[in-house]
């Protein structure tokens, strides 16, 4: 039995805004084991990042973490004050941003934005720090470390300031890394690159990850299990092979059958019908139901809860699919 | 950087040459000095005398020549009032102006840019809407009114403050200056107040609407999520990529403020270059107003260069090329 790195109990994040309060994620709960890579997935507005800045308290105004508990490593960081914070952000959790042409700063250079990690959070002398940099970058493959720490963000390609940022959240070692979406804003070529970087790096070090993505498919090859997320809930859990092999609810099912299948000659891309709804104006009972072709009288009335349905697997739907039904 | 410079004097050279044109064509247009020189009921001769003395019977083209001619020399001629050479009294008066602006320029830095940080990190916080409440007054209060209303209240009320001139002088490094000396501080603090307020409003207004930009960049967020304090990603991330265009402006400012401390001057008879350059306004006295506003163009000039050479440490991504 894995220990248990984090423990998120209950979670609600709120955005209390002129227009009514939006409910970006809404009483959840999952946890993440030691060494083991936790994809969550959900299209576009389902707070997926939210969940992920909501756990290193970086939620601005006018959003809110309502309630709800995230026990790291034993302890509950909803009682941590912000210095507190201060020093587990970097440190044992660590993010890494979705675009990275705006993740760096552009009047430092890299060696002086990875250095300050290190300054914060490592005893270590200037050689040390020195040091310690040219091995970051080596290791997420940029050539010619040395010359490199004097550069500026301007003089890097997007997938080499990705290294970096990769590189930053590597520097001290953390427990875990919170990625958001970390290859949407690059090129299709060097994303399986740095996602393929990222793993092995994660794998190497012992850390867990946390990648939130929109892509299963992406997903579905590099993570242990898998949260579905839908209008800041979660629909449905399991691992990988299980939820993409035995999905139950009807929203996943609509996430795997739109990934293209080169083997099969089609005409037009599977999608799901309608979009995401109104965050303000959320619909009665389960959120999907506007959208769902399986959808009967209940599910405008009853919001579904999460039931098990397997092994580790849990599904939020009155109507779980039966297996192979397509 | 070589060739930045070279095109860099080059434009000081001819905007000097423009200028010079501008300020010999008003000049001469702007009152006749021989009859301030003479005596009341001068004679025709005696008139005569005076001019040929000053040299303005030539055409004025020639005038321009000669005056070209020694001013490459360093030579502006003689102030027609004080007999003493034009340059020479501006750099007389020039440190008086000058504590007193750089005195003014560092309260408008040092309140100016964290009060502008600050309100532009927490805007719903009351102390940044009282901050941005009062930056209109300074923007919109004249300097004069400033000036008289404190040395009403800070002088004639309270007492503990001086009312006007520059007090003792003392020397540091060799320049003469009210810095030098307790009584000297205690003249300099209404004028450079009086002076510093308007500029402190729009170094605030100009910090916070670069900060409010800044804060919500992904750097930002990505520098909190490292650990870094708030206090060091407001001042040490946020605030430097906002510096560029309060640089600009605080160039500007010093520049205008250097040449244009005036009223300022003139209220608390602070013997500067601005009531030099009135009186001299005033006398029609050609050379000084001259030699003044081409020491303006050349200052100005100079104070840019060090701001666009200040833009490259602030911000890599400019290149001076």
């Amino acid at each position: 039995m894995k220990k248990k790195l984090l423990q998120v109990n209950n979670l609600r994040t709120y955005f209390h805004t002129f227009k009514g309060t939006v409910k970006a994620v809404d009483n959840i709960s999952f946890d993440i084991d030691e060494g083991e890579i936790l994809g969550v997935v959900g299209e576009s507005g389902g707070g997926k990042s939210i969940t992920g800045f909501s756990i290193i308290k970086l939620i601005d105004e006018p959003g809110k973490i309502e309630t709800g508990e995230i026990i790291f490593d034993g302890q509950d960081l909803m009682k941590k004050s912000e210095s507190q914070m201060n020093e587990i952000r970097g440190k044992d959790i660590s993010m890494v941003f979705q675009d990275p042409m705006t993740s760096l700063n552009p009047v430092y250079t890299i060696g002086e934005q990875m250095e300050e990690v290190l300054i914060l959070h490592e005893k270590l002398t200037k050689d040390q720090r020195k040091k310690r940099c040219i091995e970051l970058l080596k290791a997420v493959g940029i050539s010619n470390p040395e010359s490199r720490l004097k550069s500026y963000p301007h003089q890097f390609s997007g997938g080499m300031r990705q290294r970096v940022v990769i590189a930053i959240a590597l520097a001290a070692n953390p427990k875990l890394i919170i990625a958001d979406e970390p290859t949407t804003a690059l090129d299709v070529t060097i994303q399986a690159q740095i996602l393929r970087l990222m793993t092995n790096l994660v794998k190497e070090q012992g850390c867990s990850l946390m990648l939130i993505t929109h892509d299963l498919a992406v997903v579905s090859e590099i993570a242990d299990r898998i949260n579905v997320m839908y209008c800041g809930k979660i629909v449905e859990t399991g691992s990988s092979k299980s939820i993409v092999e035995k999905f139950k609810h009807p929203y996943t099912k609509g996430l795997i059958s739109s990934i293209p299948d080169l083997d099969k000659d089609k005409d037009r891309l599977e999608t799901i019908p309608g979009i995401v709804p109104n965050m303000f104006n959320l619909p009665k009972g389960c959120n999907f139901s506007p959208r769902c072709k399986y959808c009967k009288d209940i599910c405008k009335e009853k919001e579904p809860e999460l039931v098990k349905v397997d092994e580790k697997h849990y599904v939020a739907c009155h109507f779980p699919l039966r297996e192979g039904e397509k | 950087m070589l060739r930045y410079l070279s095109t860099r004097v080059s434009q000081l050279i001819l905007v000097l040459f423009a200028v010079s044109i501008l300020v010999f064509i008003f000049t001469s247009v702007m009152g006749n000095p021989v009859y301030l020189m003479v005596r009341e009921n001068a004679t025709e001769a005696e008139i005569q005398a005076a001019i040929e003395y000053l040299g303005l019977d030539k055409p004025l083209p020639v005038q321009y020549g000669i005056f070209i001619k020694n001013a490459l020399k360093g030579d502006f001629g003689k102030s027609y009032i004080y007999h003493q050479p034009a340059l020479g009294l501006i750099m007389e008066r020039f440190p008086a102006t000058l504590e007193l602006v750089f005195i003014a320029m560092l309260l408008s830095a040092l309140i100016g840019i964290p009060l502008g940080v600050l309100s532009g990190a927490y805007p719903n916080k009351i102390s940044s809407k009282a901050i941005m409440t009062l930056s209109i007054a300074g923007i919109s209060l004249p300097s004069f009114w400033i000036g008289m209303v404190m040395i009403f209240f800070f002088s004639l009320t309270l007492g503990i403050l001086p009312v006007s001139g520059r007090g003792d002088i003392g020397t540091i490094l060799g320049l003469q200056t009210s810095l030098a000396t307790t009584n000297g501080l205690r003249h300099l603090v209404l004028p450079s107040l009086t002076l510093a307020l308007a500029n402190i409003a729009t170094i605030i207004r100009l910090t916070r609407a670069g900060m409010q930009e800044n804060i919500r960049q992904d750097y930002v967020k990505f520098a909190r999520a490292k650990g870094v304090s708030s206090r060091k990603v407001l001042f040490g991330h946020a605030l430097k990529n906002t510096l560029i265009p309060v640089v600009t402006i605080f160039g500007l400012q010093l520049g205008s403020l250097i040449a244009f401390t005036t009223i300022t001057e003139t209220i608390f008879a602070w013997p500067g270059m601005g009531k030099l350059l009135i009186d001299a306004i005033n006398s029609a006295d050609r050379p000084i107003v001259a030699a003044y506003v081409l020491f303006v163009a050349v200052m100005f000039v100079f104070i840019n260069f060090i701001v666009d050479i200040l833009y490259t440490f602030i911000d890599p991504r400019i290149d001076l090329k």
